[in-house]
């Protein structure tokens, strides 16, 4: 029997919002003192309520709309019930039956530009943490209530690089949005993922899938999925029924662990949060976070290209340097000068980009100025090209336009190509016209 | 003059004449809680530090370093690092925190036999239960132990245990008053509101306890300002709804009486009376126990035990029986017939209402169906307890305003007269009150024992 992955993917990005999700604690708690950024909202005290946050709503729904979702409008948030330590209200306010964002897509450049389906993307809080010391656990809520937005995509990997491709480029687009610095070190980024392997001749989905967790970085994830792959096929092949279970991955071992066989499973009972109203976006809203929704790496790079007709590497190390802006400054101060000889000199750090833009230009004009023919030789050159091609002149002054290129060819051979094409057709149309 | 006696407004003015001080009013107070108490039971931890217009709080308000129990043992010791909005409102209308009030464990029950801490005795006749959940409020207003008190209402629990006190209690519009720092039984349902001795008072102290504070999302109403017009001096041009469905099965034939003698008066007194229908009042119980108790088995998850408060096997068997309850409405497969149908079945009482303002100004009828019974007569029998909060429980799932107001005895016990309003409309359900109160006396009645006790200040 030949199998191949079914693959879904989850992903959760801590947002970089000022406060937390429902209380006005600060929500940088990276690497600060435990227990400092809290209050009685994020502690769960008797008699707190949420307020949500206005920032975070729209973070989600920028990350939403570049993944190109339907923003619902008749969205709320829910509880979701379940007991442990780090979860001081006994519940997590999230988003189930009515997710802020649905149905979106996301194009990979792998599979011929494969679509990935994309099926929510919603919003809700973190937990606080465990520290196990000995036999003491302690308790830090200083992550408590920060912003948590939950992607999840349709089963539609096929293997591990599109996954991993699509993870870095989702990675890509929340840091381009400024909704997440993304680190999956410091854990901004989670990654989930169902894995499940599908007789090739059959169409419809497994009916068991394995939720993988504790994946840490890409590396760890292409290494989790190709392990538990072959996990499940050997175990298949031997004819081995599988269920609905949760896994952990061991990066040390190299294997992945049962964490929770389906007869565990939770039972959540979500229902409405009644402590905080609907939430309500209506069309002006929405175009008012599109109008501020940084531009993409993926739409700025396919921009530079066109615009400028740069090659598609240059556009994206451009993009990927940060140095788009500083590149279409360049362009605009280095007037004359070629887009792509300014794109090369940045991106193959020919001048310093220590400097503005215009001394940039102006270091350039110089270094490629003493090669370029001067004006003087120039003209000369135009001068016996037009001496020297009567015929073309003549047919050029009966209006017959297209001879210009082969006066401009001739010219470049005369300079032996060390004038810049700009130039030489504006002498040349000058004296033409004379 | 009897200092205690005194409702809100009255005090008020006398302090402000000079007559008598902030602190000869505190030691009046204190005197008669601590003369009363041990009979009453109606007050649990007690503010040294008060100063100002006396105030007693249902102890599910968070006071800032003062034990905050919420009549339950699993909270014992436990002090908030805050205070609840509504007291840090008052505070600043030179009101203090004279004691925590008594209340059904979690706000859950309408006799006040839930506490964890006993039950409270209600002022009328010891021997029979204040009705609940503000259960030491009520009785601590009945008994003149404060000035005023604060409950809350989240299916009747101030409206009828005011009824069964012979006070004024009113539970303002769901959102005109914000929930921060009351520990919550059901987030959609819980309304913080006055209990006071006079109407006017309620409406006083409505005035500066409502607004957004920004901290309930759902409290986002402009506050209750008093209306510019002249107060109403009659019902002339009033139309009052009476509901057919609050005087059927189960209404006592002594309260009917008393309840339709109110109505005759406002009658007398200008307004014209219509019928209308209510015709989703049957299942306002079973929607009220499964909402309520869904959110309440959600609320009460954080009592783990972990960061404060006690062991869970403290919870006292009605809290027990409420989050099982609630635990079973939200599990998967049974949540479509449970929670969902009684979401929507919420939506068909609020319409009821919508429809039943077409035709009138204000609804009127029953608090509670039967007046104060017996400590202990209903313990066995939880089902017989929820029925009692037939009339109140349907204007708490529609959100609106009601206002319980004393209008005679029945057998020697207080009876209330229900003022339903529509939504925000607390203005309307208060004047009819106060012209009704006016041309009563029944303000007046005290409970005989107080008469009893010593140590009152006299000007």
């Amino acid at each position: 029997m030949q199998y191949t992955p079914v693959i879904g993917l989850e992903i959760h990005v801590e947002l970089n919002t000022k406060t937390k999700m429902f209380c006005s604690c600060s929500a940088d708690y990276f690497g600060k003192e435990p227990n400092t950024h809290t209050c009685p909202v994020c502690l769960g005290l008797p008699g707190a309520l949420p307020f949500a946050n206005k920032e975070a709503l729209e973070k989600c729904l920028m990350i939403g709309l570049a993944l190109n979702c339907k923003i619902s409008k008749d969205s709320y948030f829910e509880r979701k019930n379940y007991f442990y330590p780090d979860l001081p209200k006994g519940y997590q306010i999230s988003q189930y039956r009515k997710p802020l964002c649905i149905g979106g897509s996301l194009a990979l450049h792998l599979g011929g530009g494969k679509l990935i389906r994309i099926n929510r993307v919603h919003i809700e809080e973190d937990t606080g943490k465990l520290f196990h010391k000995k036999s003491k656990t302690l308790i830090d809520f200083n992550r408590s209530g920060v912003p948590l937005v939950e992607m999840v995509t349709e089963p539609d990997f096929k293997n591990v690089d599109e996954v991993v491709e699509f993870a870095k480029t989702f990675q890509q687009i929340v840091r381009d949005l400024g909704a997440s610095n993304a680190d999956m070190e410091r854990g901004d980024l989670r990654l989930e993922a169902n894995v499940s392997l599908r007789e090739i001749q059959k169409d419809n989905l497994p009916d068991y899938r394995i939720e993988l967790k504790n994946i840490n970085s890409f590396r760890f994830m292409q290494h989790a999925l190709e392990y538990e792959i072959e996990r499940q096929r050997k175990l298949l092949e031997q004819g081995v029924p599988l269920y609905k279970e949760t896994r952990g991955w061991s990066e040390e071992k190299k294997e992945s662990y049962l964490q929770r066989s389906k007869e565990d499973a939770h039972d959540y009972r979500y229902f409405p949060e009644p402590d905080i109203p609907a939430i309500s976006f209506n069309d002006s809203d929405i175009e008012r976070i599109k109008a501020k929704t940084p531009e993409l790496f993926s739409s700025k790079s396919k921009r530079l290209e066109t615009e400028y007709g740069l090659t598609s590497e240059t556009a994206k190390t451009l993009v990927k340097q940060g140095m788009a802006g500083y590149f279409e400054e360049a362009v605009k101060e280095g007037e004359g000068l070629d887009p792509k000889a300014i794109a090369n000199a940045i991106v193959n750090k020919r001048q310093s980009t220590e400097l503005s833009p215009g001394e940039f230009t102006g270091k350039l004009r110089e270094v490629t100025g003493k090669q370029e023919t001067s004006m003087g030789d120039l003209e000369i050159a135009v001068l016996s090209v037009i001496k020297h091609n009567e015929k073309a002149v003549g047919d050029y002054k009966n209006g017959k336009e297209s001879v210009i290129q082969f006066l401009v060819g001739e010219i470049m051979r005369e300079t032996k190509g060390k004038a810049v094409i700009d130039k030489v057709l504006k002498i040349l149309l000058e004296k033409l016209n004379d | 003059m009897n200092i205690t006696e005194l409702s809100l407004i009255e005090t008020i003015e006398v302090l402000k004449s000079g007559r008598f001080s902030n602190e000869e009013l505190n030691i009046a107070y204190t005197a008669r809680l601590s003369d009363l108490n041990p009979k009453l039971n109606a007050v649990l931890a007690r503010n040294q530090k008060g100063h100002g217009i006396p105030a007693i709080f249902k102890d599910v308000f968070s006071t800032k370093g003062i034990e905050t129990t919420a009549g339950s043992k699993i909270l014992e010791g436990y002090k908030p690092v805050f205070n609840a909005t509504v007291v840090e409102k008052l505070e600043e209308q030179g009101v203090s925190v004279l004691g925590k009030a008594n209340c059904d464990e979690f706000a859950m029950g309408s006799s006040g036999e839930n506490s964890g801490y006993g039950p409270t005795h209600n002022p009328w006749n010891l021997d029979k239960v204040p009705g609940g959940s503000s259960s030491g409020s009520a009785a601590a207003v009945a008994a003149d132990m404060c000035v005023l008190a604060l409950g809350t209402d989240t299916g009747g629990s101030i409206r009828q245990p005011a009824a069964l006190c012979g006070v004024v209690g009113l539970k303002p519009s769901y959102g005109r008053v914000s929930r921060y720092g009351v520990i919550p039984m059901a987030s959609s349902l819980d309304c913080p509101g006055p209990i006071t001795k006079t109407v006017g008072d309620a409406r006083r102290v409505l005035e500066w306890i409502s607004g957004s504070d920004g901290k309930d999302a759902n409290c986002t109403k402009n506050s209750f300002a008093r209306s510019l017009l002249t107060k109403l001096k009659n019902l002339h041009g009033l139309k009052v709804g009476v509901p057919r469905e609050y005087f059927g099965k189960g209404l006592d034939i002594g309260i009917e009486k008393v309840v339709k003698g109110a109505i005759k008066q406002l009658e007398e007194l200008g307004a014209k009376t219509v019928e209308v229908e209510l015709p989703h009042t049957e299942y306002g119980i079973a929607t009220y126990y499964i909402i309520m108790s869904s959110e309440a088995s959600s609320n009460l998850a954080r009592f783990d035990g972990i960061r404060y408060g006690h062991d869970r096997n403290l919870f006292g068997p009605e809290v027990k029986r409420r989050i099982m309850l609630g635990t079973y409405s939200l599990s998967s497969g049974y949540y479509d017939d449970y929670f969902q149908k009684a979401a929507k079945v919420r939506s068909l009482i609020k319409q009821d209402f919508d429809k039943a303002f077409e035709k009138c100004d204000v609804i009127v009828g029953p608090t509670s169906p039967t007046t104060a019974w017996n400590i202990g007569e209903k313990v066995d029998d939880p089902l017989s307890m929820y029925l009692s909060d037939a009339y109140t429980v349907p204007a708490s799932l529609a959100g609106i305003p009601g206002l319980s107001v004393p209008c005679g005895f029945a057998e020697g016990l207080p009876v209330g007269l229900q003022i339903l309003g529509k939504y925000m409309d607390e203005e309307t359900i208060l004047n009819v009150g106060e012209v009704y109160e006016k041309a009563t006396n029944w303000r007046k009645e005290k409970p005989s024992f107080a008469e009893a006790t010593e140590g009152q200040a006299r000007l």
